[in-house]
């Protein structure tokens, strides 16, 4: 087995046999904790068919994490489903499959396959037609041929200013649009999950929790990530002022482009040509947060997607975008 | 890394601004009163703005900002791209922001008169509310309306934030006759605190330090006051209440009760009452992934096993047994409209409050409360942004507290049973007597034996559509034939009804919601003494129709959608009533400046271009043969 299979493992034998914390969860995490195994409970017992969004970052992961805690000892009441864009990090899929064979989890995967018959890829395409082919369609087709009527995503409002207004319980209408300007109000704790057919409802169990929430929660839970959070040389190459790493010979190198390497993490994990690394030496969750204590820039700044034009996640999310 | 600290360390140091949990907080003014370069200053100064963030901010302040050469931090705010071309905010946005001590959660909420709906969203969940007031302008009647919203909404303390002072020679005098203006205004409302404060959003005075210009203020600047303001919420002290969420059924040997407590607290051996149906256990252990607990409190999610089987489902409330919520159909609520189409008494609902759904309608529309002026007064109907005092007539019984106690299981929503549309959010004020004292007389020759010796089965055959659309007649031919073949029948139409029984009712859309209910309610009395009714009424809304279907048992109601096109029907008009609503002589006239909702899926369509009304009328009897009612 290798290291994130072991690490997979120990983590399953630590779900199945609850002991007490040896240390009290932190006050406020455990209010945050506490608020989404309470939405993520909702969804089970009021929808027919929810499926939980699987994208294998650190925000899936804590959002996967709360769901074994929310229904045990009963197993999460739904499947997982990964939009896979074949460009994603080898690791994140190693780890997607260690989840599969330890966790005994469901996890659906679906690729846009005509969109890979048509060579679409992050390279040649330009990251606006690839998120729009193999993720926004590609999950949109994903929803529609399993007939999901909710589905969890990891989205947190802190991270960009359109997120900031948008609902917990998040209608689409058939077409999986989102209307910012028609959303139902929600007061309390009490979600509107009614639908008609064919409309489903997005929901954002982490809503709530700001980055800093995240990371304290998976050094305090002690919850596995992919490596690649953690620092570690690795070949990249810099382009426009953003490091990307070589993944694998997929990436075109440019003319007089040679791979450096340099120790290097990421603060966000997607296509691994669409992502940006950081240099840095944090190679331990400690030391991860440490560095995001000090950090002066925000972790979307990375993503290459989000600065296409302005309020580019808006456009995308009305379209269907997560 | 040079700074190398043990787990231990880092959790204990990251814990600390927690200590004090989380604050949430809501900011209530208009666009003027300065309240996204407030939250944009909270934001700016607790250092949670990252490079990048602040590099665009720049860049948007000279585009499109409106402080000059200034950064305009109001722009950090407007999120939707929309809303940014106005230079306004429309919708409930939330903000995180920590210090050293505590936690934040802003609910930012537009002050437009139109967007009252949004902040009674953010206020739900606040602990505390920022009313903002421009120096300049003193209180004004959005002040009186965000402050009685927040009392509403059971937020227990307010800061009044008197901004602007920069603009007001930072005059003490002014500040003290805002402050004192505001005082004698809320007068009525009861608050744990009111502090004033005031301050420049602007510069930072007052808000994250120390205002030297205003030096004469004695009392906290904003931020220390939102660090050490104790709201610990004395919902632990409350008695213990647990909406069951989802039934926990992993295998045969384990039976869990999955929810979270929202009052008061619980430990292995406490007794404990579904309050519902009045039975009783005694909770055997607290289950969480964490391993079992020894004792759980309010804001906990976990599962409950009890020590022994009782009949408990999702939206049934596990509760104290010394200490039980009351449990009737019956309530009285405050109610916030928050859409477009108005609250129509007599309409039913689908009324959400914790884990229970249940139709509901609102029986009584007391008065409606002028939220400036804090003044009654009465209403047939409650409109957008409006407040209401109601009796709530649910369909069962449900378990509840009055909000202002415990606000999980005294707020409900309200939503529209056809467009899924949250409509409206009500609080609990007390629970009605009468649903206990009236009981249902219980009669020795019921509805079964009535029907029985006359050899039929009762039934309401609801003939809907639109004016002149052959409802009436095809209606009465079937009376005729049944009558013939030895049936019983009554017929009730617009005429017997509307010169009788409902002669006060007019034709707005609230008058046509009671004038259906209650020939709903007559043709039920028929349908109990064994009568085939048939009821011949345009009644254009959905909700209605499904009300009346509500009120019969299954199978009872047969709903006859009498369909023909509108412009047949003009060129048909048989009493010249379209030619008169075209002349703009009726008014509210069905198909022209009053709605029809269609039925969707009704017993029988019969197309009148197509059928002839003996046709119809043979159509129906074959279908009430074919479901057994003739015997």
């Amino acid at each position: 087995m290798n290291s994130i299979g072991q690490m997979i493992s120990a983590y399953a034998d630590r779900l199945s046999a609850p002991a007490a914390r040896p240390h009290a969860l932190s006050a406020h995490l455990k209010a945050l904790e506490a608020e989404s195994i309470l939405i993520m409970r909702e969804v089970a017992a009021e929808f027919a068919n929810p499926v939980m969004l699987y994208s294998i970052g650190k925000d899936s992961a804590v959002m996967l994490h709360l769901a074994m805690k929310a229904f045990w000892p009963s197993k999460p009441p739904f499947p997982l489903l990964h939009v896979d864009t074949t460009w994603k990090f080898r690791d994140m899929i190693a780890f997607r499959e260690a989840l599969r064979e330890h966790l005994g989890l469901n996890i659906l995967v679906h690729i846009n396959e005509d969109g890979v018959k048509r060579g679409i890829n992050p390279v040649a395409s330009g990251s606006n037609l690839h998120t729009q082919v193999m993720k926004t369609e590609a999950l949109r087709a994903a929803l529609d041929s399993h007939g999901f009527d909710a589905a969890f995503g990891g989205a947190r409002r802190d991270e960009e200013k359109s997120r900031a207004k948008e609902r917990i319980f998040s209608f689409r209408d058939a077409g999986h649009g989102w209307d910012p300007r028609n959303q139902r109000p929600e007061l309390w704790r009490v979600f509107n999950t009614r639908i008609r057919k064919g409309e489903s409802i997005r929901v954002f169990p982490l809503s709530n929790w700001a980055e800093l929430d995240i990371w304290q929660y998976i050094l305090e839970e002690d919850i596995p990530i992919v490596p690649l959070y953690f620092a570690a040389e690795r070949p990249v190459v810099e382009r426009d002022g953003t490091l990307i790493m070589v993944d694998d010979e997929r990436l075109p190198l440019n003319n007089g482009e040679t791979p450096r390497t340099l120790r290097i993490r990421f603060r966000t994990l997607g296509c691994y040509p669409l992502t940006g690394a950081i240099v840095s030496d944090a190679d331990t969750l400690e030391a991860i947060v440490m560095e995001m204590l000090t950090a002066r820039t925000s972790e979307r700044s990375g993503r290459l997607i989000d600065h296409d034009e302005a309020g580019s996640m808006e456009k995308k999310k009305r379209e269907g975008y997560f | 890394m040079a700074i190398q600290e043990s787990r231990a360390e880092i959790i204990e140091r990251l814990s600390r601004s927690g200590r004090r949990g989380v604050l949430r907080l809501i900011t209530c003014g208009s666009v003027d009163d300065g309240k996204s370069t407030l939250i944009g200053r909270l934001l700016y100064d607790s250092k949670l703005l990252f490079e990048d963030q602040l590099h665009v901010l720049e860049r948007d302040s000279k585009k499109h900002g409106t402080a000059g050469e200034e950064i305009d931090f109001a722009l950090l705010l407007d999120g939707l791209e929309a809303e940014r071309e106005q230079g306004i905010t429309i919708d409930v946005a939330y903000r995180f922001f920590a210090t050293e001590k505590r936690k934040f959660v802003v609910a930012d909420t537009p002050g437009h008169e139109q967007y009252t709906r949004n902040m009674a969203t953010g206020a739900s969940t606040a602990d505390l509310a920022i009313i903002l007031v421009d120096a300049r302008k003193g209180v004004l009647t959005q002040t009186l309306r965000h402050t009685y919203i927040a009392h509403m909404m059971g937020i227990r303390h307010i800061v009044l934030a008197v901004n602007k002072m920069d603009l007001a020679g930072h005059s003490r005098a002014r500040f003290h006759e805002i402050v004192s203006q505001y005082r004698k205004a809320v007068e009525g409302l009861e608050f744990e605190s009111i502090t004033p404060i005031p301050m420049s959003a602007r510069h930072g005075d007052n808000v994250t330090v120390r205002s030297r210009a205003m030096d004469w203020h004695d009392g906290p600047i904003l931020l220390e006051h939102l660090e050490d303001i104790d709201i610990a919420s004395d919902l632990r002290s409350r008695p213990f209440r647990f909406p069951v969420q989802w039934v926990n059924r992993p295998n045969l040997d384990f039976r869990g009760f999955a929810g979270t407590v929202v009052a008061g607290a619980v430990k292995p051996g406490d007794p404990i009452v579904a309050a519902q149906s009045g039975k009783t256990a005694t909770v055997k252990r607290i289950v969480t992934a964490d391993g079992d607990l020894d004792q759980a409190g309010a804001g906990d999610a976990v599962t409950l096993v009890l020590d022994r089987e009782i009949d408990i489902a999702r939206g049934d409330v596990l509760a104290a047994a010394e200490a039980r919520p009351e449990v009737s159909d019956q309530f009285a609520a405050d109610v916030l409209w928050m859409h477009e189409d108005a609250l129509l008494p007599g309409r039913s609902y689908l009324l959400k409050s914790g884990t229970v759904s249940v139709p509901a309608t609102v029986t009584a529309l007391k008065h409606a409360v002028d939220v400036n002026t804090y003044e009654k007064r009465p209403v047939k109907q409650l409109e957008m942004n409006e407040i209401g005092f109601c009796n709530v007539n649910a369909a069962r019984p449900i378990a509840f507290d009055p909000y202002q106690e415990i606000r999980d299981t005294g707020a409900f929503i309200l939503i529209d049973r056809f467009t899924n549309q949250t409509m409206g959010a009500g609080m609990i004020a007390f629970g009605l007597r009468r649903a206990q004292n009236v009981h249902l007389q219980a009669m020795d020759v019921t509805k079964a034996a009535r029907a029985k010796l006359k050899g039929q089965k009762p039934a309401i055959l609801w003939f809907t559509g639109l004016s002149g659309a052959g409802k009436s007649t095809i209606a009465n031919l079937v009376e005729k034939k049944l009558a013939q073949a030895g049936h019983h029948t009554y017929s009730l139409d617009g005429d017997n009804v509307r010169h009788g029984l409902n002669r006060d009712l007019g034709f707005t859309d609230a008058d046509r919601v009671e004038n259906v209910r209650r020939i709903g309610e007559v043709a039920k009395l028929f349908v109990d003494a064994g009568l085939i009714v048939t009821c011949s009424f345009i009644s254009p809304f959905r909700a209605e129709r499904a009300l009346v279907r509500e009120m019969v048992a299954a199978g009872e109601f047969v709903e006859v959608f009498v369909d023909a096109p509108l412009d047949v029907l003009i060129e048909r008009d048989p009493k010249g009533l379209y030619r008169k609503a075209q002349a703009g002589e009726i008014r509210n006239f069905t198909g022209f400046d009053s709605p029809y909702e269609a039925p969707e899926t009704p017993e029988l369509r019969i197309d009148t271009t197509q059928a002839t009304a003996e046709d119809a009328a043979d159509r129906v009897i074959a279908f009430l043969r074919g479901a057994g009612k003739l015997g």
